[in-house]
């Protein structure tokens, strides 16, 4: 589904390269887990799949079922099925959270040639997802992720996900400032997503999130580069033992 | 400099003086109110229009900026349009002509012609200073208007809109309002231009509210592309009393909207709303001042400016807090958003002070569109173009929410907001 070819990538207004020669592969199905020290380009790395401009793409490719997807902006890639979940999920006053999901989900219907939701059927979509993720009513009628707190913001990246229903979905940090309840319904809203023709890659800091979404394959970012693949058990080793050794090794 | 000296007239200048030349012993006024129009005509003819020399005019030279005035047209009046907000009581200014017909409970209101024939209009003509130069011109050619009182205790269910609609030509109107003690209204003051001809209109109101009077007050500015409106608004707060002051400028082509106020009774509170939608080459110039002469009184103010093309904005604000104005709580902003390299914006927030024991601030911003805003959208899927327009709508539709006690005014503003917007991003 995802295949990162010798990406490099750098800042855009001051050409520092950040993602160095990266290489990944992500089937349909899999929960693939990127794990690194700060700094090492994880966000940058979920910056670019998704197509923000900030960064630039100066060498190799990224396919998305086959096709490279560097010439399309991001709310193409969107529409096509790629999810970025934010680590910082961004306040927009002033947009009711109802109307930005109406929005984004008729936008995207309308890119692929779809029919736009009838307003009815909206609604139902809406009130059974923010129920699974136990977000109440009033939450949605306010303006999106204002006053929200650090829970309720990533709940509310999740219910986007769950509603868009991307083929593609990335992670970003989903775990920085949850504690362990919201944790669990965040990704309680994760593994209910996981399915035979969607990819998922959770990028993280820590293993704790990996208890509860469990990866199929983990791979060690390091200075913009992949410097080990396993399964989950290295995630575990990397919790036991740090970043250190493995860093050592690629030195 | 001596003001009997005449300087060499612009073409406007003349036109506005041959437009009073021309009417002379047709404008309404009895003696004492047509001896005051032929000072502020005189007034006009020898000191000019205000140059960016003068201050309060630095950022609109008048003199340059207006290069011609239509001449006046008595039949330059169009038909009433729909109100802002479904079931208003409309009140229609046909080239400065009311026309009253069913008036709700609790307000009575007379055509302004007949305050400058009787001569009860006179007091409220003087102008506000030496550099009210809008003062000036409508107080040297005003035709008509409304003096409308609402009574005291009266609560107005519907909102009463005051609608001036010209098609070409010149309209010069006055408004005085009243407003009882304990009255609760809503009141709409329009200006729109329904024909692409060049019209000039300058509209001069002079509100006052009685003690605990809560009032909602919204100038909707609708001229059209080559019009120059030149409007007023004074108004003074008795004890207690609420004014919520709502300015739209969506429209005209050199524009100056000026905000005169006075909290003169303790407790009162002034809540002002400004929203700009600047396009083309406009000038957009709104201008306030506050006074705070009694203690314990509050007021808050927010401009929003969205500035497109090649349009200019301007905001003045300036709050003086008298010496016994103790307690004063007084913040102003002026929010920005410039939406191309050409677009401009000068804001001058001014505070005096003249009393040790208040809370006053201010504070301006400019900026573009939000980049991390603009990409959160965009990375749900949200074509580029959809997601600037809903931002710059965000931007704006913030404080008409404020409103939301009303819904259905704050449906109304949102709609000519979107409308405009629509229109010209």
């Amino acid at each position: 589904m995802l295949e990162i070819k010798n990406l490099h990538a750098r800042i855009a207004e001051d050409g520092t390269e950040i993602i160095r020669g990266l290489n990944l592969t992500v089937k349909a199905g899999e929960v693939a887990a990127i794990m690194g020290p700060n700094g090492s380009g994880k966000s940058t790395l979920s910056y670019v799949l998704s197509g923000r401009e900030d960064y630039e793409v100066t060498e190799g490719d990224i396919l998305y079922n086959g096709e490279s997807i560097l010439e399309l902006d991001a709310s193409e890639r969107a529409a096509k099925g790629i999810f970025l979940a934010f680590q910082y999920p961004v306040e927009i006053p002033g947009v009711a959270t109802m109307q930005f999901l109406k929005v984004a989900m008729n936008e995207q219907r309308k890119y692929r040639g779809e029919d736009e939701l009838t307003t009815p059927e909206f609604m139902r979509r809406v009130k059974e997802a923010a129920a699974e993720l136990k977000i109440a009513p009033e939450m949605l009628r306010r303006p999106l992720n204002v006053g929200f707190s650090g829970g309720e913001k990533k709940r509310a990246e999740i219910l986007q996900m769950a509603l868009l229903e991307p083929k593609l979905c990335v992670l970003d940090e989903t775990d920085s400032g949850l504690d362990i309840d919201a944790l669990k319904v965040v990704a309680d809203g994760v593994n209910a997503l996981r399915s035979p023709d969607r990819a998922v890659v959770v990028i993280t800091h820590y293993q704790r999130l990996l208890d509860y979404i469990v990866p199929d394959t983990v791979h060690v970012l390091y200075k913009g580069q992949v410097i080990k693949s396993g399964d989950k058990t290295l995630a575990h080793e990397l919790e036991a033992k740090g970043y250190a050794d493995l860093i050592e090794a690629a030195a | 400099m001596n003001m009997q000296q005449a300087i060499k007239m612009t073409a406007a200048e003349t036109a506005l003086v041959d437009a009073y030349t021309a009417e002379i012993g047709d404008l309404p006024g009895d003696g004492a109110v047509l001896s005051l129009r032929d000072t502020l005509v005189h007034e006009l003819r020898t000191a000019g229009l205000p140059t960016r020399r003068v201050e309060s005019w630095h950022y609109t030279d008048l003199r340059t900026l207006l290069r011609a005035v239509p001449a006046a047209d008595p039949s330059a009046f169009a038909d009433r349009v729909d109100a802002v907000v479904p079931g208003s009581s409309v009140l229609p200014v046909r080239s400065g002509q009311a026309d009253l017909k069913s008036l709700p409970n609790g307000v009575t209101a007379r055509s302004y012609t007949e305050s400058l024939i009787d001569g009860s209009a006179v007091a409220g003509l003087a102008v506000l200073g030496s550099d009210d130069a809008i003062g000036r011109i409508n107080g040297g050619l005003v035709r008509g208007g409304l003096e409308i009182e609402i009574a005291e205790g009266a609560q107005l269910e519907a909102p009463l809109e005051i609608q001036v609609v010209q098609s070409h030509g010149q309209a010069h109107t006055r408004f005085p309002v009243s407003f009882g003690a304990g009255s609760k209204a809503t009141v709409i003051e329009r200006h729109l231009s329904t024909h692409a001809e060049p019209s000039f209109v300058s509209s001069v109101s002079d509100v006052t509210l009685a003690e605990g009077a809560d009032v909602i007050w919204i100038i909707v500015q609708q001229q059209g592309a080559a019009d120059t409106h030149l409007g007023q608004i004074r108004f003074n707060l008795g004890k207690d009393a609420k004014l919520h002051l709502f300015v739209i400028n969506a429209g005209g082509k050199l524009v100056r909207q000026e905000i005169h106020g006075k909290a003169s009774g303790e407790g009162a509170d002034l809540t002002l709303r400004g929203i700009n939608l600047l396009g083309g080459d406009s000038h957009t110039d709104v201008t306030f001042t506050l006074s705070h002469d009694v203690p314990h009184t509050t007021s808050s103010e927010i401009i929003r400016n969205v500035v497109f093309d090649r349009a200019k904005g301007v905001f003045q604000g300036k709050i003086l807090v008298a010496k016994d104005a103790q307690k004063t709580d007084a913040k102003m902003a002026c929010n920005t958003l410039l939406l191309s390299d050409d677009a401009d914006l000068s804001a001058k927030p001014e505070l005096e002070i003249f009393a040790d024991d208040v809370q006053c601030g201010h504070g301006a911003t400019v900026a573009d569109i939000d980049h991390t805003q603009l990409f959160y959208m965009l990375a749900r899927g949200i074509p580029e173009k959809k997601a600037r327009g809903m931002l710059v709508n965000a931007f704006v539709a913030e404080i008409v929410e404020e409103l939301e006690d009303d819904e259905e005014l704050v449906e109304a503003l949102e709609g000519i907001i979107s409308a405009w917007l629509e229109k010209h991003a």
